[in-house]
């Protein structure tokens, strides 16, 4: 019996953080205090609550100690651990507290969120499939396998109303429902996106590193449903810790009958392989993810045909988001209503999003659907940080939109994102304040999009990186109104004419910016300025000559030699030669030198 | 499938279901423009020039393959709704224009110094949708590169529209697969495996991706200047030979219909381009018969390296030196027709006028682009540091030297070969077609083995567009298995069949270009917009077989030219000399 019982994160975020380091230190202190018989230490994942990693809680207090360094570890054990003192300047605070929070779930954080795709992250030992099973692993699978048909598990999803968390948002049982003719009689593919490219986003990973089991038995029900006997999951490279901890779940489910021929004793035969992508954001487009898994350049196809009738090999094939096969356990355990019961009309269920930006709670969140941005913000996130007012909040990385301050209050789900011009995208939230430029935020989207695309359709490949050539033009402050409709009208172009999801909403990041901030690109193009403050080709570092003591601490400083002036003479920049680096600014300390 | 309703551009028609809405309009008599579409070779809805409205889709669709769907309930009405199709409205015309503005700003648009300048397929849509302005996007563009490193043809991919029909006819169709798409996004280009330059890759210089090339990016090394000079040094004695395919080709450098015979003028083009010899390939191709018939009566005696197999085009021959070395030794030794006709142009020839052969200049047109490949090859010339055959040029530049010498080709009396080698039997002028060779082989080794005239000339089974063809033939109780294949799809697919022993042949050709030599690399470039609904290789085809029933001479071995050169010369077929001079031998080459 275990007294106490520490769980660690080792999710990448805190192990970047250090985690690693401070596992083994507490293991070893733990060890040199004779308490190991006593003491459970669980390498488990994401909390969520990434920005105060690496992030410890001890039960069954359920003291949650962040930023846990590894010379607080002897504090810890001997304090907390041994005398059962919680170490209270170590516990997580709420920024703008006073008091010493101690109790996880009432945290702010946590308070308003529902763990359901997320529900045994940061819970279990993701490398143990008995903790998985004690938390009614598998009972889903077994319970399709014996006791429904497959076109009662395709019901039953439909019934919950789940739709695909990847982005578009499709009718999960839609989809395996136009998969579902001639079982037995062809072969047909289970497929998994863990290809989470949009920047930012880390719902997947934590999913695929904290509770790799759910992906499996999810994907083995599908199978069930659509009568497939195999499935892939194609997993960025760039995510090695999750591909380690799917190796060993699919180990493990297969040493226990899970996964392999004659599962739970039934004519069911399915198993799941790995494929690794290699660097391209676009196999996280179906047909191209399918043409990768082929071993051909990963470049999507024209639709029709729709993979259900011929995806992967030519054959039906359904393709699925990790986060929502997360989803799929639960349902069968819980029920079509219980999930239906969750979020609005027409958007069952919750969510998880990767909070980001210039925000205090930066970390991963899952909310019901129809959770309003406000409270997201204000409550679940702490507040925009350093006094600052919030300006919107981009959803759906380079396919997405903004929400600007007008709209915090609109319920965040499916079609209403749609409506306001931006879209739910696979859940990457990023926060931005009034230091934000919205010209210049659409201008990084798409150039990450102009990086990404794979080359073969002419709007995208030459098209969107012209319309970023574009944006270029207009932050350097050589841009002119008529470029604002001429950009407007290859954006529209653009979104009508390309041939997948990839061109097909690069442009809304600048159509989105344009429809609330055009007031932004306005002063870029006709007043020459940026008003946030960030477009440096419209910049002017000004050394303000009634501040200025000729000091000549910037003129030392300054590595291009733009500023001249005698001592104890005002100073002067020369405009053709700053190149904007700001050091001038740091280093003067009488704050005379401003940008404008 | 089933024919069923649909509306397109506001009326009514039936079509049929499941085919691509492009073709669909054709059928009715609506055009809609296309870039990359090739019929079975490249169906990748890439260019997006082809794109139209389809009611209820989510964007515009692409034409080329969106197929035709049946009727659709109303889930209110329960009526049902037919597909409905626009192909013209001002979004769509919008469309297509910005798609042409877009691939101009990347495109080299110095098109009075291009030779595709008339025929090329984007200068042509950008005409018919009245661009405006070339400059529309101008932006800057990554450092193509222009690839002159092959012998037959310039890669120049500043004109690259990134169609990808040469990536898929070199790899879907001839299985050879030596050039893709490099990198990726704005800095996709056409290139070899590792930026490798194409003359050191195992490109077989077949020239089909210049074939069905949309712009000016693909083209052959024009060496019509390197004959100009010859024609007019007075030093030179210059004659040309006229491969049977050409006679079907060349007219549609004047804007003749395809498959037109125009033997007559181009005998007279040429002889007023300065000529001094003006001869007929068909004439060697005989010739060829005459020595491969008897080399295959040979080993088909003794049972030894059978299946003897065609040699005569270049592309199969670099094909099998590179990737089927353990086929080399059935490769029959025989030259091809260009190549025994450059042997005896600077021996037999030579001795006959009384000319040095280092005065004779040799010409050939071919439909082919791997003859330049084949005219570099100084392996077994006749002559020992001669050229066999000095400039080898394809029927497009043949065209473009008439055309340049101000000749009104059109308007030509007919003319006749010069002797010695002006007369082909209709066994030699079949040789273009797929299964000609073969037909022809089969009309001289069948009165060999039998002994008695043939009473049918034609040798149906081994005619036909089919990518494998298969026939066995009973000549005086020999039976004889034979088979044909053209494209290196089907030859590879074909070999892999005899080398596991699943079939067995005595005698198979190979052609390297789908449909035979009619179908050449060099041959004048049909647009796709004809070449998706017309089957160009099977006109040419016929117009070949229409000339042979129209020659006085219809077998090889009847050829009184052909009883000439060896009373005169070789003696008989397979004699020593004839071995010096008509054959060759073959050389492995690695496999990348």
């Amino acid at each position: 019996m275990y007294r106490p019982h520490v769980l660690v994160c080792c999710g990448t975020g805190c192990t970047s953080s250090g985690s690693a380091k401070v596992i083994e230190t507490l293991e070893a202190e733990i060890a040199k205090a004779g308490l190991s018989e006593e003491i459970k230490v669980t390498r488990t994942d994401c909390f969520g609550l990434c920005t105060v990693g690496p992030n410890m809680i001890v039960y069954p207090e359920g003291c949650f100690y962040s930023k846990v360094n590894v010379d607080d570890i002897p504090e810890i054990v001997a304090e907390h651990l041994l005398k059962g003192r919680p170490v209270k300047r170590l516990l997580y605070k709420k920024p703008v507290e006073k008091d010493t929070i101690t109790c996880l779930d009432h945290t702010d954080f946590f308070r308003k969120q529902k763990r359901v795709a997320l529900r045994n992250c940061g819970l279990i030992n993701p490398e143990s499939i008995e903790e998985y099973i004690a938390m009614d692993g598998y009972e889903a699978l077994g319970k399709c396998l014996t006791e429904y048909t497959p076109d009662q598990v395709i019901q039953t999803i439909l019934d919950s109303g789940l739709r695909g968390r990847g982005g578009a948002g499709f009718p999960t049982g839609m989809k395996w429902r136009f998969a579902a003719g001639n079982r037995g009689q062809v072969q047909k593919y289970v497929c998994c996106n863990a290809d989470e490219g949009d920047p930012g986003a880390f719902m997947d990973r934590s999913v695929l590193e904290g509770d790799p089991h759910c992906v499996l038995e999810a994907m083995a029900i599908a199978g069930y449903a659509i009568g497939a006997t195999q499935g892939y999951i194609y997993v960025r490279a760039e995510y090695p810790i999750a591909v380690k901890r799917l190796e060993i779940a699919i180990e493990q489910a297969r040493k226990y009958g899970l996964l392999g021929k004659n599962i739970f004793g039934t004519d069911f035969c399915f198993d799941i392989e790995l494929r690794l992508g290699a660097g391209a954001f676009v196999c996280g487009e179906e047909t191209a993810l399918m043409t990768s898994i082929e071993g051909k350049r990963g470049e999507p196809r024209p639709r029709p045909p729709f993979p259900a009738s011929k995806g992967l090999f030519q054959q039906p094939t359904i393709l699925n988001n990790v986060e929502t096969y997360a989803n799929i356990p639960q349902i069968i355990l819980k029920g079509p209503q219980w999930f239906a019961s969750m979020g609005t009309e027409k958007s069952k269920g919750t969510k998880v999003f990767a909070l980001g930006g210039k925000i205090h709670n930066t970390g991963l969140v899952e909310i019901p659907m129809g959770t309003t941005l406000r409270e997201i913000v204000e409550e679940i996130g702490g507040g925009v940080p350093n006094g600052k007012k919030f300006k919107a909040a981009q959803t759906g990385g380079p396919s997405g939109g903004c929400i600007s301050a007008e709209n915090m209050d609109v319920p965040i789900d499916y079609d209403n994102l749609i409506a306001i011009g931006t879209m739910m995208g696979s859940g990457g939230m990023i926060i931005m304040d009034e230091d934000n430029c919205m010209v210049d935020i659409a201008k990084f989207f798409l150039q990450f999009t102009v990086d990404e695309s794979c080359g073969k359709c002419t709007p995208c490949r030459v098209g969107t990186r012209r319309l970023l050539e574009m944006l270029e033009k207009i932050t350097a402050g050589n841009g002119t109104l008529e470029d604002l409709d001429k950009m407007e009208a290859l954006c529209y172009y653009i979104k009508n004419n390309s041939l997948c999801g990839l061109g097909q909403t690069a442009p809304n990041p600048v159509l989105s910016t344009l429809r609330y901030f055009r007031d932004e690109y306005i002063a870029h193009v006709v007043d020459k300025t940026c008003p946030a403050g960030v477009c440096k080709g419209l910049l002017h570092f000004y050394i303000q000559p009634d501040k200025c003591r000729g000091c000549t601490a910037c003129a030392r400083i300054c590595p291009v030699s733009a500023i001249s002036g005698k001592v104890r003479e005002v100073h002067v920049i020369d405009q053709t030669k700053c190149i904007k680096c700001g050091s001038c600014i740091e280093k003067c300390k009488f704050g005379a030198i401003i940008k404008k | 499938m089933a024919m069923v309703p649909v509306k397109i551009n506001g009326k009514n028609y039936n079509v049929e279901q499941g085919i691509s809405i492009l073709e669909a309009c054709r059928s009715v008599g609506i055009d809609i423009p296309t870039l990359c579409y090739l019929k079975d070779i490249n169906e990748i809805g890439a260019c997006r020039i082809c794109l139209c409205e389809v009611k209820g889709a989510r964007s515009l669709v692409a034409a080329c393959v969106y197929p035709i769907d049946p009727p659709r309930k109303d889930r209110v009405t329960g009526e049902l709704i037919p597909m409905e199709i626009v192909t013209n409205s001002e979004t769509v015309i919008k469309s297509r224009k910005m798609t042409l503005e877009l691939i101009l700003s990347t495109h080299n648009k110095s098109c009075l110094s291009c030779v595709r300048s008339g025929s090329c397929e984007l200068q042509k849509l950008c005409h018919e949708y009245g661009i405006e302005d070339e400059n529309a996007f101008v932006g800057e563009n990554p450092p193509f590169e222009i690839d002159t490193t092959a012998t037959h043809m310039i890669r120049d991919n500043t004109k690259c529209i990134l169609c990808r029909r040469c990536t898929a006819v070199c790899s879907k169709l001839q299985h050879v697969g030596v050039i893709g798409p490099n990198d990726r996004g704005f800095n996709t280009h056409i290139g070899c495996a590792f930026e490798a330059d194409l003359g050191e890759v195992t490109c077989i210089s077949c020239g089909q991706c210049i074939n069905v090339c949309p712009t000016g990016a693909l083209h052959e090394k024009d060496e019509t200047q390197k004959v100009f000079d010859a024609l007019a040094d007075p030093k030179k004695h210059v004659i040309i030979q006229t491969a049977p395919s050409v006679r079907v080709g060349l007219g549609e450098c004047f804007g003749m219909p395809i498959g037109s015979i125009v033997t007559g003028k181009m005998v007279a083009a040429c002889k007023m381009l300065g000529f001094d010899g003006v001869f007929d390939t068909n004439f060697t191709a005989d010739l060829t018969i005459m020595e491969e018939a008897t080399e295959f009566l040979e080993r088909y005696t003794k049972k030894e390296n059978l299946p003897l197999i065609t040699s005569c085009s270049p592309g199969w021959i670099k094909f099998c030196e590179h990737y089927h070395h353990d086929m080399i030794p059935h490769l029959s030794s025989c030259k091809s027709p260009q190549g025994m006709f450059g042997a005896i142009a600077k021996t037999y020839y030579a001795e006959k006028i009384g000319v040095d052969p280092k005065d004779i200049f040799s010409v050939s047109v071919m439909p082919c682009t791997a003859k330049k490949f084949e005219a570099s090859r100084h392996d077994h010339t006749a002559v020992e540091g001669l050229a066999d055959i000095d400039v080898a040029l394809t029927t497009r530049e043949l065209g473009r030297m008439i055309q340049r010498a101000g000749i009104r080709f059109t308007e030509l009396p007919d003319a006749e070969f010069d002797s010695p080698f002006g007369l082909g039997s209709g066994a030699g002028t079949i040789f273009g077609a797929t299964g000609g060779v073969m037909e022809a082989a089969l009309r001289t080794a069948a009165e060999i083995v039998t002994g008695k005239p043939l009473e049918k000339l034609e040798f149906n089974d081994v005619r036909g567009v089919a990518g494998i063809k298969e026939a066995t033939y009973e000549l005086a109780g020999n039976v004889i298995k034979v088979a044909v294949a053209s494209g290196l799809e089907n030859a590879d697919r074909l070999l892999r069949m005899v080398k596991s022993g699943e079939k067995y042949y005595d005698f198979i050709e190979i052609m390297a270009c789908p449909g035979g030599c009619v179908n050449g690399g060099g041959q004048p470039i049909v647009p796709a917009s004809v070449r998706n609904f017309v089957d160009v290789r099977a006109v040419r085809a016929a117009a070949l077989y229409q000339d042979d029933l129209n020659l006085p001479v219809r077998k090889s071995h009847e050829n009184p030219d052909i009883k000439s050169i060896y009373a005169e010369y070789f003696e008989k077929p397979g004699s020593h000399k004839a071995h010096e001079i008509l054959h060759t031998a073959y050389t492995k080459r690695p496999k990348y």
